[in-house]
């Protein structure tokens, strides 16, 4: 009985201080979940700053930090490129350009329609939202279904993220604004619209997702050729400063190289796998050389790629067997 | 107090008795995915029969699907002798039995593509001439919604221009040729709102110059759209391919290098 008794005591003492304990770090989870991207603007030239994301995937951790954004002060409002993965982030890079400088934000630039890239479009509902017309009809046909992934990835960071169009259309050439002279390319390959922004003031060239450094590229919708020529095209600017779409910023034309590099060993992968009469898993199983062991991501993307590009190089090396016959 | 003190040790020693740590040797039939649909599965597909998890059984697939209607599995069973039958599905699919591979004359390897509703274990179950299922397991995380959306073929309505049109080839290779071909057919789930299931059904390959049955293949739903199959065919060079479909269409080909 007395035992009983105990026992009794025992148990409840013990559920106590496991509910206490449950509390104690749930409260504590939350304290960390504070979805703080941490945005600190890099300097990178005159009146120049970016926001350089991680190389890594989609995380909770990251909360889709793993972009570059940035923006030009001008003396008739700040330029933005790019809107992030997230209203959080929005609202966190425009009160960080808030604690740079009092102009008000003029236009935003988005580089193409990939969710990293615009997520964060409506932070910026009372600023024109500049996007090239392959780019805005990716985002009307693609938004949602990048939007609902997004959740999932990264979990409440999104938190209120709704998709949000761009309400003007980018069009190739210069403008001047606020004494910057701005060049602004209309190329493609990573995507069907692919926005660039040179700013002949100072040098620094906003590459988006063309141009990667130290991170694998990513190709869910791209064409190699259309994508080295564009790398090619930029190769030829006389840009001082490169912002690449994921990746620390450079001087030099190195990452330009790389992305070349990989684009045309990836190309070539798929080419004589498929004349080898490879499935899209053995490809994915494929030894990569040396040279690109450095980037961040790599057989993950790679088996990415595979996937989005490996079924039409694959088909080209297939005979139409009954076909006639049947028609 | 010592009562209790009896009583814990004694619960203690009756949960480690249960625990498979308690039962070292038997850890081979206990699923490595500790999927609480397997028993469910094993009954179903493998007919409650012997079980072991087997390495022989190397499956490979992609630790994200990239797209969830077009998931590529491979499996090689090769190291094992005598495989009779293979069985391939995965534990969280609304339809979770994929296909039925009986490889007979050719080699007991596979690479296809699958459809995924959510994260789940894929497996293949190679049943060996002494009735024991060695099962190959690998994990595929999804996005989800492959097995609810219908066809690209159907949605776009040309399907009917293309149904059972087969693109293939033969690369020879050194002792072990390579069979690769797309049937193009819808694979409809019949999950997608107001459209029935619509899915090649068998498969049978043939000795192009014997006629003599080389391999059978029964695919069901999961299958993706317009199935992209390639075999490992040892010396073989030449096939005749039939089968059907759910509504009785024929599928026929016959493919040489």
């Amino acid at each position: 009985m007395k035992a009983q008794q105990y026992g009794k005591a025992y148990l409840v003492t013990m559920l106590g201080l496991l509910l206490s304990f449950a509390c104690l770090k749930s409260a504590w989870a939350i304290d960390k979940q504070s979805h703080d991207y941490e945005l600190k603007p890099q300097k990178i030239a005159a009146d120049t700053y970016a926001f350089i994301g991680r190389t890594e995937d989609f995380s909770r951790q990251n909360g889709g930090y793993i972009v570059n954004t940035g923006f030009i002060v001008t003396d008739e409002g700040v330029v933005v490129i790019d809107t992030g993965p997230s209203r959080r982030f929005a609202e966190q890079q425009r009160a960080a350009i808030k604690s740079i400088t009092d102009q008000p934000i003029a236009r935003i630039y988005l580089t193409h329609h990939h969710p990293d890239h615009f997520l964060g479009n409506q932070v910026y509902a009372d600023v024109p939202i500049y996007a090239l017309p392959a780019t805005k009809q990716g985002i009307q046909a693609e938004g949602e279904g990048f939007s609902s992934n997004m959740y999932r990835m990264v979990g409440d960071w999104m938190r209120g993220t709704e998709l949000s169009l761009p309400t003007e259309t980018a069009q190739a050439g210069m403008i001047e604004l606020g004494g910057h002279k701005l060049e602004l390319l209309a190329l493609q390959g990573h995507t069907a619209g692919d926005l660039m922004l040179f700013d002949h003031s100072t040098g620094v060239l906003f590459a988006g997702d063309l141009v990667f450094n130290q991170r694998t590229a990513t190709t869910p919708h791209a064409d190699t050729q259309q994508w080295l020529a564009s790398l090619a095209v930029i190769q030829a600017l006389p840009f001082k400063v490169l912002v690449p779409g994921h990746g620390a910023v450079s001087t030099a034309a190195e990452p330009i190289e790389e992305t070349r590099r990989y684009l045309i060993w990836l190309e070539k992968t798929l080419q004589e796998g498929a004349k080898q009469g490879l499935s899209m898993t053995e490809i994915m199983q494929t030894p990569v050389p040396e040279q690109f062991q450095h980037l961040s991501l790599l057989r993950s993307e790679l088996q990415r790629s595979v996937t989005h590009l490996y079924p039409q190089v694959e088909a080209q090396v297939l005979k139409a067997i009954n076909w006639e016959k049947t028609e | 107090m010592n009562k209790i003190n009896k009583l814990m040790i004694k619960v203690i020693t009756i949960l480690f008795l249960l625990s498979p740590l308690a039962w070292g040797v038997e850890t081979m039939t206990i699923d490595p995915m500790h999927s609480p649909h397997w028993s469910a599965m094993h009954e179903r597909f493998l007919n409650n029969g012997t079980v072991v998890f087997d390495e022989k059984v190397e499956v490979f697939a992609p630790e994200k699907a990239e797209d969830s209607l077009n998931v590529p599995v491979s499996f090689k069973a090769e190291a094992l002798d005598a495989v009779e039958e293979l069985v391939v599905f995965a534990d969280f699919n609304p339809i979770p039995l994929v296909l039925k591979f009986r490889p007979g004359e050719l080699q007991p390897n596979l690479s296809f593509r699958m459809k995924l509703q959510q994260g789940t274990p894929v497996r293949v179950a190679a049943r060996t001439s002494d009735d024991i299922w060695h099962v190959g397991t690998v994990w595929i995380d999804a996005a989800g919604g492959g097995c609810t959306l219908p066809s690209v073929g159907i949605s776009s309505g040309n399907w009917t221009e293309t149904l059972g049109r087969v693109d293939a080839n033969v690369w020879e290779r050194s002792g072990n040729n390579r069979l690769r071909m797309r049937i193009m057919h819808p694979m409809d789930t019949g999950l997608a709102a107001g459209i029935p299931k619509f899915h090649i059904e068998n498969l049978f390959i043939r000795d192009a110059n014997s006629q003599s049955v080389l391999a059978e293949l029964d695919l069901y739903e999961p299958i993706s759209e317009n199935p992209m199959l390639s075999l490992d065919v040892g010396r073989y060079s030449q096939f005749s391919v039939k089968g059907r479909d759910n509504n009785g269409n024929k599928i026929e080909a016959i493919i040489s290098q």
